[in-house]
């Protein structure tokens, strides 16, 4: 299974297998990741999974229509980096992929 | 030992409330106890992305064992509550066990709301409440030769829009003269009414559905109000839901179709707090506001759980909701009841639009399909008070956000 490195808000680490399939969302909350709440579950309609993609910047598929327009309006800054976890798929190639979660989700 | 905090219900409000009281400091036990055989897991993908096989069961989960264990919250599923003896700050479990609350949360939901005349429990009948209810739901339609919702609210319609997607024939039945009527305004109504019919939905609005005809012991066909059968082997009923308020209601506390509690989630009883679908709030001038959601089971929740620390956070932000439905993202802020007058931003033909409802030139509410960014935008602008004139509203060049800096 590819590994996510998961930083919550106050810096600390964490590695968690996800299976292939699942979002980078699911697996964070399964596994209580601090600094994510993903109220919505997944239906790109909460904005509480923001999180910023800090590797694999060319692999990652683009964000689709409605995630970028949530994006305009989280509650943390928002980066160029910028991505809704949920809308982000396990794939074989995301193979380590870092994401950090910011201060504040709502 | 100190006595647990005892949350009735591993829903989202329950679950909600237990991560919330950690963070408020509280470092005693904390027990959840669900009824269902499931850790707490989330329900809107039920009528939507799960339905259509999107995802694993697995995935459905909110928070696994391992989440649960690291906040020391021990949750039990399988475990009904009979009762609540708040003489003796006790709950008392279905099997007699009685287990002793420092303080008692009740996030009990709502269940579904049965189907009121003849043939409403025949086989072949479903509601969509669970992931149980789901699982069977999924089963039957693989084998479907026709589908019939009865009630065109949200849960059915998204539904429709499922059994669609998988080919099935499909009719729904709405009593009411549009859908969603509850909710969303006529020109949302009439927005999805065009959409399902599109999509090769039967509608019938006004529709008086009498009963549930069967044969051979199965749902076969639904009763139309004038006598017409309308043949289907897999019915469901999305006529709105019940609040699960007997335990409060037995145990003495205020019930007014919901657990009456204040914006912090207090009932009358210092120790006793609710949050989500089973709750009517108590406002400041007197009405009661009852929700049905996601955003009202966690901001519920977070509340309540500050009440039992002795901290008030009200939870009094307008409401927000939304719906997925064939490729249409509905998402809806605010209340457009009362309204006097509706702008349209975008263009309701490309199913790109938002409606803003203005009262007497304020804006108290805006539906948003496939715009996200004007219902990000709403959000915050209604829950500051903020509007923009119906001229910048629709105006696409306007950025709703300019009047949030
Ligand atoms: C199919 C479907 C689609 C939905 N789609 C959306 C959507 O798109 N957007 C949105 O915002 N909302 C949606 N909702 C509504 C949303 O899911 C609910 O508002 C929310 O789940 C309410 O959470 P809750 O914890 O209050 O109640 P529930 O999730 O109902 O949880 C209550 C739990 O308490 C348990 N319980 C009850 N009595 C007892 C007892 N005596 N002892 C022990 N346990 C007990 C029940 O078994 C249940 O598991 C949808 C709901 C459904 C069913
Ligand atoms: S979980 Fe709600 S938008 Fe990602």
């Amino acid at each position: 299974m590819p590994k996510v490195t998961y930083i919550e808000p106050s810096g600390n680490q964490v590695e968690i297998d996800v299976p292939v399939g699942w979002s980078v969302m699911q697996s964070a909350m399964s596994n209580g990741v601090e600094g994510i709440e993903a109220e919505c579950g997944g239906s790109c309609a909460c904005a509480t999974c923001h999180c910023y993609v800090e590797s694999h910047a060319d692999v990652v598929p683009a964000a689709g229509e409605t995630e970028l327009s949530m994006l305009g309006n989280v509650v943390a800054e928002r980066k160029p980096n910028s991505r809704l976890c949920c809308q982000i798929k396990m794939t074989p190639e995301l193979e380590g992929l870092v994401v950090r979660f910011p201060d504040a989700q709502s | 030992m100190t006595k647990p905090i005892v949350i009735i219900g591993a829903g989202q409000a329950g679950l909600q409330t237990a991560e919330a009281l950690r963070a408020e400091g509280w470092d005693g036990g904390i027990l959840l106890l669900g009824e269902e055989p499931h850790a707490p897991y989330h329900r809107p993908p039920l009528s939507k992305a799960y339905m259509l096989g999107e995802y694993s069961e697995a995935q459905l989960t909110i928070r696994g064992a391992e989440a649960l264990a690291k906040k020391s919250i021990e949750l039990r599923t399988g475990t009904r509550v009979a009762a609540i003896d708040r003489a003796a700050g006790e709950v008392v479990l279905a099997g007699g066990e009685r287990i002793a609350y420092h303080g008692l949360v009740l996030a009990t939901g709502s269940r579904a709301r049965p189907l009121p005349f003849e043939g409403g429990t025949l086989p072949g009948v479903f509601a969509l409440r669970t992931l149980d209810d789901c699982r069977a739901i999924s089963a039957a339609l693989e084998k479907a030769e026709g589908v019939a919702v009865i009630g065109g609210g949200f849960i059915g319609l998204e539904f429709a829009a499922v059994a669609r997607k998988k080919g099935k024939p499909v009719v729904v039945f709405e009593a009411a003269d549009r859908l969603m009527a509850r909710v969303v305004a006529p020109l949302i109504s009439d927005f999805y009414a065009g959409l399902h019919r599109r999509n090769g939905v039967e509608l019938y609005l006004d529709a008086h559905v009498s009963g549930i005809a069967g044969r051979d012991g199965h749902a076969f066909a639904v009763r139309s109000g004038t006598g017409v059968d309308f043949v289907a082997d897999l019915i469901i009923a999305g006529i709105g839901i019940i609040p699960n308020v007997e335990l409060a209601k037995e145990a003495g506390l205020e019930c007014e179709g919901g657990i009456v509690v204040d914006p912090c989630g207090r009932t009358a009883d210092p120790r006793i707090v609710a949050a989500g679908d089973c709750t009517a709030t108590r406002l400041a001038d007197g009405r009661l506001r009852r929700l049905e959601s996601v955003q009202n089971a966690v901001e519920q929740g977070k509340a309540a759980a500050a009440a039992l620390m002795g901290r008030e956070k009200p939870f009094l932000a307008p409401p927000w909701f939304w719906s997925d439905q064939y490729d249409v993202k509905l998402q809806m802020v605010g209340l457009s009841a009362g309204h006097d007058r509706v702008v349209v931003r975008g263009s309701v033909d490309d199913g790109k639009f938002t409606a803003f409802y203005f009262r007497e030139g304020r804006l108290i509410g805006m539906d948003s399909a496939n715009r996200a960014q004007d219902h990000m935008a709403g959000r915050k602008l209604i829950e500051r008070g903020l509007t923009p004139t119906p001229e910048q509203a629709a105006d696409e060049s306007f950025a709703l956000n300019a009047l949030l800096a």
